[in-house]
């Protein structure tokens, strides 16, 4: 019978930390694309839009982002088709990232002063021209701090996909420890491993915070 | 899609969500308050508390907010046996809120007092109070106020956040589903009422705690 080193057992971890590391990419990519028609329905002039808008964020920010896994992973399956872990994981977190993009997003587009729509629409702009050349360059400067920040959440995020069976950080974790029998040092290592991941964009976006906010006092 | 939907078994289960609903409510209750009660602690550490102490609550506050909260439940669960530390799943359950709540609550709290004015400080010290009682009579109040309905929300994701509990066998509201659902086949429909009930505890929650700030803050802002 094998046994388990110290360095199998991080080996077997960092193997699982590409899929961690695969699936935030996916859903934070993911999210940020469906995140923006998230906000243009958010802000747009239509009211049934907006308010369809501000429903689909209430229901992604106010249930758990479990219970989302669950109802991504049975619901496809209503269709008839065997649905892989991984298809349900990355739906679910791309629906659940672009709730809370789009509405940090909706936050950053309304602190341009109403000055610069006026403004720009005196200049005989168009919606998309006044977006495209004045509103979104401004608000992307106030978005990118609490963008990455969002992204440390979504990190963690990818640690519920073991629930519904996705090998990813965390599953290895507890296929290793029940191999092992080491939780402490097994869940101790994922810990690390997830602040390795983490850490340094939560840092990041601190320090984007106090660059960015210098640039803007400078005006 | 021609699926047929039934919640005939509904009524049969409903004992044991209303059970799973109030052992939710019983982790939430306990960890806001406990939770709230370390970050107010810790806060006062980063803030005028003890130099030396200070890097410890850094280290713990950064450790819990980059790492997920299903590792710091299976840690405290699976792994602190190891160091005789045997805790049943719903002391787990709460210690691992309480922990984690703690951490964020500490960061907004802290957020809170450093944007007390300095007059405020300078009076406390004028009147003979040590900086302590200057931290619990004149400051903390009016820092808890200005912060509140930010920790609400905090507390309102920790509460969803708890549905991973059911992970280590606490029977909450999700423990509840899986269950029901294993009995009666009807996944989506189980989940569907689930993810419902956690969408209006939510709205329940955050209405509770806005009167709770409503209750506590009775100075309005001049």
């Amino acid at each position: 019978m094998g046994q388990f080193t110290f360095f199998d057992i991080l080996r077997n971890l960092l193997i699982a930390t590409q899929w961690t590391v695969i699936l935030s990419l996916v859903s934070f990519v993911g999210g940020g694309i469906v995140g923006g028609l998230v906000l243009f329905a958010r802000i747009s002039q239509s009211g049934w839009l907006r308010n369809l808008a501000r429903g689909y964020i209430e229901l992604l920010q106010g249930t758990p982002l479990l219970m989302q896994l669950f109802l991504a992973f049975f619901g496809l399956a209503l269709f008839g088709v065997a649905v892989p872990a991984w298809l349900a994981a990355g739906l679910a977190l791309i629906l659940w990232t672009a709730a809370f993009l789009g509405e940090i997003w909706r936050g950053c587009v309304e602190a341009v002063p109403r000055g610069q729509w006026e403004a720009s629409s005196s200049l005989g702009m168009g919606y998309l021209q006044q977006m495209r050349y004045v509103i979104l360059p401004q608000a992307l400067r106030v978005a990118i701090p609490p963008t990455v920040g969002f992204s440390v959440q979504v990190v963690k995020g990818t640690a519920l996909t073991s629930i519904i069976g996705f090998i990813e950080l965390t599953r290895a974790g507890t296929v290793v420890t029940n191999a092992t029998y080491q939780p402490f040092l097994v869940y101790g290592l994922v810990a690390l491993i997830y602040f390795c991941l983490c850490w340094p964009l939560s840092k990041a976006s601190q320090v984007l915070e106090r660059k960015l906010n210098v640039a803007h006092s400078h005006h | 899609m021609g699926y047929q939907w039934n919640f005939d078994w509904l009524a049969g289960y409903l004992p044991i969500l209303l059970k799973g609903i109030s052992i939710t409510v019983e982790l939430i209750a306990v960890g806001a308050a406990l939770g709230v009660s370390l970050g107010i602690a810790c806060a006062w550490v980063r803030t005028l508390g003890p130099a030396w102490l200070r890097p410890f609550v850094s280290a713990y506050v950064e450790l819990i907010r980059n790492t997920p909260f299903l590792i710091q439940l299976f840690f405290i669960f699976f792994g602190l046996p190891s160091l005789d530390l045997q805790l049943t799943a719903l002391e787990a359950a709460n210690l691992a809120m309480v922990v984690n709540l703690g951490a964020y609550s500490c960061e907004i709290i802290r957020a809170g007092i450093q944007a007390t004015p300095r007059g405020q400080f300078e009076a406390g010290k004028s009147l003979a109070m040590t900086p302590f009682q200057t931290f619990r009579h004149v400051v903390l109040v009016p820092a808890l106020q200005r912060i509140w309905p930010a920790l609400a929300s905090q507390i309102v994701i920790v509460m969803l956040g708890s549905s991973v509990v059911s992970q280590i066998s606490v029977e909450d509201l999700t423990f509840a589903a899986n269950f029901v659902q294993s009995r009666n086949f009807r996944a989506f429909e189980t989940y569907a009422v689930a993810t419902l009930t956690y969408l209006v505890l939510a709205i329940m929650l955050r209405k509770v705690l806005d009167g709770v700030g409503w209750l506590v803050f009775p100075r309005r802002k001049a």
